[in-house]
């Protein structure tokens, strides 16, 4: 947001409603699948306060439907009686939180210094290159695969170090790389 | 240079067994066994919380997180029953590994998860700590699972819960996600993290030990300390006191080598070998080529050149004597084609990406620094540059925050300009800024001086 705009907070991008955190809708009322429901009430006794539930609340959010959009904070909020302002506060304080929708593949290339010193950073341009020339974090047309940049992964052993999703994927230089892609279905 | 012997591996004994993370074959190995020694022992006495502190005391072991202070030391700051009152104490397993160059923690939780939990065991009876959390950092989603299911089959053996097997002790294990943010390694950040904000550290005092997680004493222990507690209750301390350089630096210590050698890996070593053995166990530099340079304790660590690692034992006192310090023992090896100052740009980047927010210098300094590095490395650099970098990381570092992240970001800068002025000259030699790339930083000085000078006429 540049200074001096004299545009009101309401009407800017990314802001819906005065006053409002400014997460992105998804068009729809949230609410926890029985199952998810069943998780979250598990994790509440782990904790002497409720807001300590929180990162594992969005975790568990996360996995239902992929994104924390601004029903999915305001329903977490409101599981904890928390402000919705402070819990999208959290969640842009922490990188794994997706704030927009992601490829079925979300391919996560580190780029910090002992993959950098194996050629990591020309991985991920290829990476992005060979995918139709994505930009980082953007969605492949077919929604299959967003490519983005991320840090050390502690794997550094095993560099260039790339994970999607969930799993860990070693070596992946760019020789590999067309292998590796091929690999993801 | 004397080495010092090899040792058989201790915390890496289980490592690529069948099923190592499986209570059923750490049980067979003899685990536990310590844990069940110490409950055994409470009803007579034989073992109480300060007796298992004076032993941790005795090891003299040191912090494996980074700042090496002493473990025994530390679990003493927490107050005692009289003064703390109802307030429990808690115990936080920081499993948030994320220091570049970092990845013994990994190896650890996915390799054997129980070693972790008896370490946390004994250490939380030290404590007299009830519930023990382990905060394991968001990209280790397997790590997180592998700990989940060895935190259950524990539970259901009766290694954990209420009275665990007769004693009286109650211990309940929580294993904690974080979400994807460094600075959550600091103590007081992953504190804050874990009570389910940002990951902002606190200023000290007060210290964790007297008001930590829920304003409750809390003592914040990596995973490999924890590990090493686990083994000076199962062989003693006299033990541990007899591996490693000198009675300051002592245990079977894991170093993380990446970088350019032929073989990048975790190796288990008396702490304090000396660098030339551990590069012989990492199989020596990649390809036959030369060493450039080594960062010896995770990227803020300051680099060191190829002359001035010679010979250095690498431990807490050796690496500071060195003038560099040995961190998390990430040590990332540079051979001759490494670009200095395209890594050192890589490694601001990662500052630059990962502060907090929180204090000015911080916040504003690490994206100038990154923003100055790349347009040096992208030709675009000015003479005066390099001073100026230097000039904004004396200003960031130094007591300037409130947690030691600064003093990280600037250490490679720092150390990278000072070290290999010449590379960084090379870029600016060749730099496309018309304006600036032949003004000398005494030019700049004099034209400062003239226009003050007119200001005043």
């Amino acid at each position: 947001m540049s200074g001096g705009q004299n545009i009101p907070v309401a009407e800017q991008a990314g802001n819906p409603r005065a006053g409002e955190h400014g997460a992105l809708s998804c068009g729809r009322t949230l609410s926890f699948s029985r199952e998810t429901g069943a998780d979250f009430d598990r994790l509440l006794g782990r904790y002497s306060t409720k807001q300590s539930a929180l990162l594992p609340t969005l975790w568990l959010a996360q996995r239902e439907w992929g994104w924390i959009s601004r029903e999915a904070v305001d329903y977490v909020a409101t599981l904890l009686d928390l402000a919705p302002a402070f819990v999208w506060g959290v969640v842009t304080f922490y990188t794994m939180y997706n704030r927009a929708p992601v490829g079925k593949h979300l391919i996560q290339v580190c780029t910090s210094i002992s993959c950098h010193l194996n050629g990591a950073e020309e991985v991920f341009h290829e990476c992005k290159k060979r995918l139709g020339g994505l930009k980082s974090g953007e969605v492949s047309p077919d929604g299959k695969f967003t490519v983005i940049e991320v840090e050390c992964l502690a794997q550094c052993d095993k560099a260039p170090a790339v994970m999607v999703n969930d799993d860990d994927y070693f070596v992946i230089t760019k020789d590999k790389l067309d292998a590796f892609l091929g690999s993801l279905k | 240079m004397s080495g010092l012997a090899p040792i058989e591996p201790v915390l890496l004994a289980r490592r690529g067994k069948p099923n190592s993370a499986s209570l059923g074959t750490y049980l067979a190995d003899g685990g536990y066994a310590s844990w069940k020694k110490v409950l055994g022992g409470v009803k007579s006495a034989e073992w109480t919380p300060a007796k298992l502190t004076d032993v941790v005391k005795a090891s003299g072991l040191r912090g494996r997180g980074g700042a090496g202070f002493p473990c025994g030391l530390k679990w003493t700051f927490v107050p005692s029953k009289e003064k703390r009152g109802d307030k429990p104490v808690y115990l936080l397993c920081n499993a948030d590994e994320s220091e570049p160059g970092t990845f013994k923690d990994r190896l650890l939780i996915e390799n054997d998860p129980h070693q972790i939990l008896e370490g946390m065991m004994l250490a939380s009876f030290a404590l007299e700590v009830k519930h023990a959390y382990i905060y394991i950092r968001g990209e280790m989603v397997h790590g997180a699972e592998i700990l989940n299911a060895a935190v259950k089959e524990a539970h259901e053996k009766g290694l954990l819960g209420t009275d665990v097997l007769g004693s009286g002790v109650d211990l309940t294990i929580t294993v904690h996600r974080g979400a994807g943010a460094y600075i959550c390694g600091e103590e007081t950040a992953l504190i804050e993290s874990l009570e389910g904000k940002r990951g902002h550290p606190r200023i000290k005092p007060p210290f964790p030990a007297v008001s930590g997680a829920w304003g409750c004493p809390t003592v914040v222990n990596n995973v490999e300390t924890l590990c090493c507690v686990k083994h000076i209750v199962d062989r003693g301390a006299e033990w541990f006191k007899g591996v490693g350089r000198n009675e300051k630096n002592t245990g079977p210590k894991l170093y993380c080598v990446s970088g350019h050698v032929e073989k990048p890996g975790v190796y288990e070593a008396p702490i304090g070998i000396p660098w030339e053995q551990l590069l012989a166990m990492a199989g020596g530099i990649r390809g036959g080529r030369k060493l450039k340079a080594v960062i010896p304790g995770g990227s803020s660590a300051p680099m060191l050149t190829a002359a001035e690692i010679a010979g250095v034992p690498m431990d807490f006192d050796g690496l500071v004597a060195a003038r560099s310090m040995f961190g998390s023992a990430g040590i990332i090896v540079m051979d001759e084609t490494a670009d200095i100052p395209k890594a050192v740009t890589n490694i601001a980047k990662f500052y630059a990406h990962e502060s907090c927010g929180q204090c000015t210098p911080c916040r504003e300094g690490t994206p100038w620094l990154h923003k100055m590095l790349k347009r040096v490395v992208n030709g675009e650099g000015k003479k005066s540059d390099l001073d100026l970098l230097l000039q904004i990381s004396n200003q960031m570092g130094n007591g300037m925050t409130i947690c030691v992240f600064a003093d990280a970001a600037i250490a490679p800068v720092i150390s990278g300009i000072t070290k290999f002025r010449e590379e960084f000259e090379a870029y600016i030699a060749k730099s496309n800024h018309p304006d600036f790339a032949l003004a000398a930083p005494e030019d700049l000085t004099n034209k400062v001086a003239d226009r003050t000078a007119s200001w005043r006429a």
